[in-house]
């Protein structure tokens, strides 16, 4: 075979593998086009149709924002997104400083009952929102604590809600948080606290001056983690709320029983900008920490 | 005061206690007490009005294995293992096109997966509904205005809508964790392989599924175990039709009365689940299950 022959053949093969790779890569590209649309077609069409001027949500019929006037107007909606909030914030705060509490014992001590603690904190992440649920139901029943009412002046709403909801959203809560601030316990560097301690700072000194801020992205991203968590709890809720209660998702699943109308898409539109708002706040904060550190961010 | 201080600081054990006892005593009380009380109840009879008669008894357990109750639990595990199955089929790709992309962009594609996810489950599960409905969904209505089909397709109030649901709901769970071992395959294996002359199919067979296969394994059970507990999804796709196990268990509560039944039931589910993650722990490593 002559060179020149040699160097064709050669060459066509080049680009006949390059066109394969090129075909490869397109499909590729097409493969990820079509799963991110997949993802956030529903989403798309749920907002889209939030501002359809027809009680269909499904048929287009010109624009409207009297969805979300009308649901600005139902007292029911205004009132179980306070519950939701004042259930989020409460749980959040009582999870968060007992959690982080735990996560420093699990992570820095050894002791007699660690194993044992291991799996009672992993267990509320891995059980069935149902059957936490029926079985904290059962459990305020017998006991008979918890349905009664916190009745209490939230930013001029005044608001009943049952204990039983905000100590089941505590109970599941705490496990993420550990697990969040575990996390970024076991990845920060010890030499700092030693190097307080030989400076004679007391480990009271040491935790508040050293520990503690180095801590805090993590425990920041459990409290989001929780915060979030808790705000979207639907399951639990309805089951430990007892009748008359409603935090904003057992709302829209009642409202969704009775028939799919745009106000419900409107109301879905609420709850996604506010998810939304949680994520855009996780990125922040986790930009505010070190740089390309995302430990503290428990999304990602 | 300081006596104490020392005495406590000598003690390590007893420091981590005092540190673990709020949680403690919260979950033991809340989370702990409550599981044995149903554990209890499964073995009672039921009241004549909800509540229960403390007499022992294995009827309610007997039951669960009723072909009507046993049909219900075959369904869900069949549900919840094909919608593993398609996650994975689904995501596995996905999971390898996000750990393709130049290291600068991947932050942004897992941030593009994870938006969605972070919707509430509730309002996702919903814009299904909107779309699925079998006389006013999206879907059916663009079909048959666009003349591809005469009859509505039967799309809502069976398993394949609960299915698409489900699928939907926990995929990024199923991507993620393949994603991370993917991103930590050392690219100097496929290299080697791709220098050995061995193709493109067989580089994929060979090193990097078997390398992924802990992710596939945590993404597995991430998205089976809630998928066989599910309650919400069939609530609203399933149409009031088509139940899982879910639904029977919050019915014995909600509208059965029948608790001790209920706790039976929630004790079957919650074992089929202790036995996938028995499997999960015996096929992986520590190691392995760390990376992730």
């Amino acid at each position: 075979m002559s060179e020149q022959a040699l160097s064709r053949a050669l060459s066509r093969r080049s680009q006949l593998a390059r066109l394969k790779k090129q075909v490869s890569d397109l499909l590729f590209h097409a493969y990820g086009f079509w799963g991110y649309l997949f993802l956030y077609f529903p989403i798309i069409i749920l907002v889209v149709f939030s501002f359809n001027d027809s009680r269909s949500t499904a048929q287009w019929a010109g624009f409207t924002t009297h969805w979300y006037a009308d649901m600005l107007k139902d007292h029911q909606i205004i009132l179980s997104l306070w519950n939701s909030l004042f259930v989020a914030i409460v749980s959040t705060t009582v999870s968060v400083i007992i959690g982080t509490l735990a996560a420093l014992a699990m992570e820095r001590y050894r002791f007699w009952g660690k194993l044992m603690m291991d799996a009672v904190l992993y267990l509320p992440i891995i059980i069935p929102d149902i059957a936490m649920a029926i079985m904290l139901l059962i459990f305020f029943d017998i006991s008979g604590i918890g349905f009664e009412p916190w009745k209490v002046n939230f930013f001029g709403a005044h608001l009943a809600v049952p204990y039983s909801v905000i100590i089941g959203h505590v109970a599941f809560n705490i496990s993420f948080v550990a697990v969040v601030v575990r996390a970024r316990l076991a990845q920060m560097d010890q030499v700092l606290e030693e190097a307080a301690q030989d400076l004679y700072a007391d480990p009271w000194r040491t935790f508040w001056r050293v520990t503690f801020p180095m801590l805090l992205p993590g425990i920041l991203g459990g409290a989001l983690l929780a915060f979030t968590l808790s705000m979207d709890d639907f399951v639990i809720t309805f089951f430990t709320s007892g009748a008359g209660f409603n935090t904003l998702p057992v709302r829209v699943f009642g409202m969704i029983k009775k028939g799919v109308t745009p106000k419900i898409n409107a109301v879905s539109t609420l709850m996604l900008l506010f998810s939304l708002m949680l994520v855009a706040i996780s990125l922040i904060l986790s930009r505010g920490g070190e740089k390309g550190d995302s430990s503290g961010n428990p999304m990602f | 005061m300081s006596k104490l201080i020392t005495w406590l600081r000598q003690r390590a054990s007893l420091q981590a206690w005092l540190l673990l006892l709020p949680s403690a005593l919260w979950l033991f009380i809340f989370f702990i007490a409550p599981l044995f009380i149903v554990l209890v109840y499964s073995f009672l009879e039921r009241g004549t009005y909800g509540g229960v008669v403390w007499h022992f008894t294995l009827e309610n357990y007997r039951r669960v294995f009723d072909p009507l109750y046993l049909k219900t639990f075959w369904r869900s595990f069949y549900i919840a293992v094909l919608t593993t199955v398609f996650t994975l089929v689904l995501g596995y790709p996905l999971a390898y096109y996000i750990a393709t992309r130049p290291q600068r962009q991947r932050g942004t594609w897992v941030l593009g997966l994870m938006i969605p996810f972070w919707t509430n489950f509730l309002v996702r599960t919903y814009a299904w509904l909107t779309l699925l409905r079998t006389h006013t969904g999206l879907i059916n209505l663009t079909l048959m205005h666009l003349g591809w089909i005469h009859k509505p397709l039967p799309l809502f109030g069976n398993d394949t809508a609960i299915i698409i649901g489900l699928v939907y709901g926990w995929l990024p769970d199923m991507v993620l964790p393949i994603y991370a071992t993917l991103e930590r395959l050392d690219r100097s294996l496929l290299e080697a392989a791709m220098d050995l002359y061995a193709s493109g199919p067989k580089v994929f067979a060979r090193v990097i599924w078997p390398l992924s296969l802990p992710g596939v394994v945590a993404g597995s059970m991430l998205v089976f175990i809630p998928s066989l507990g599910a309650f919400v999804t069939p609530a609203i796709l399933g149409g009031g039709k088509a139940l899982m196990i879910g639904n029977i268990i919050s019915n014995q509560f909600l509208a059965a009365h029948d608790w001790p039944f209920g706790s039976a039931l929630s004790f079957v589910m919650m074992a089929v689940m202790l036995v996938a993650t028995l499997v999960y722990f015996r096929v992986t490593s520590d190691e392995e299950r760390r990376q992730l």
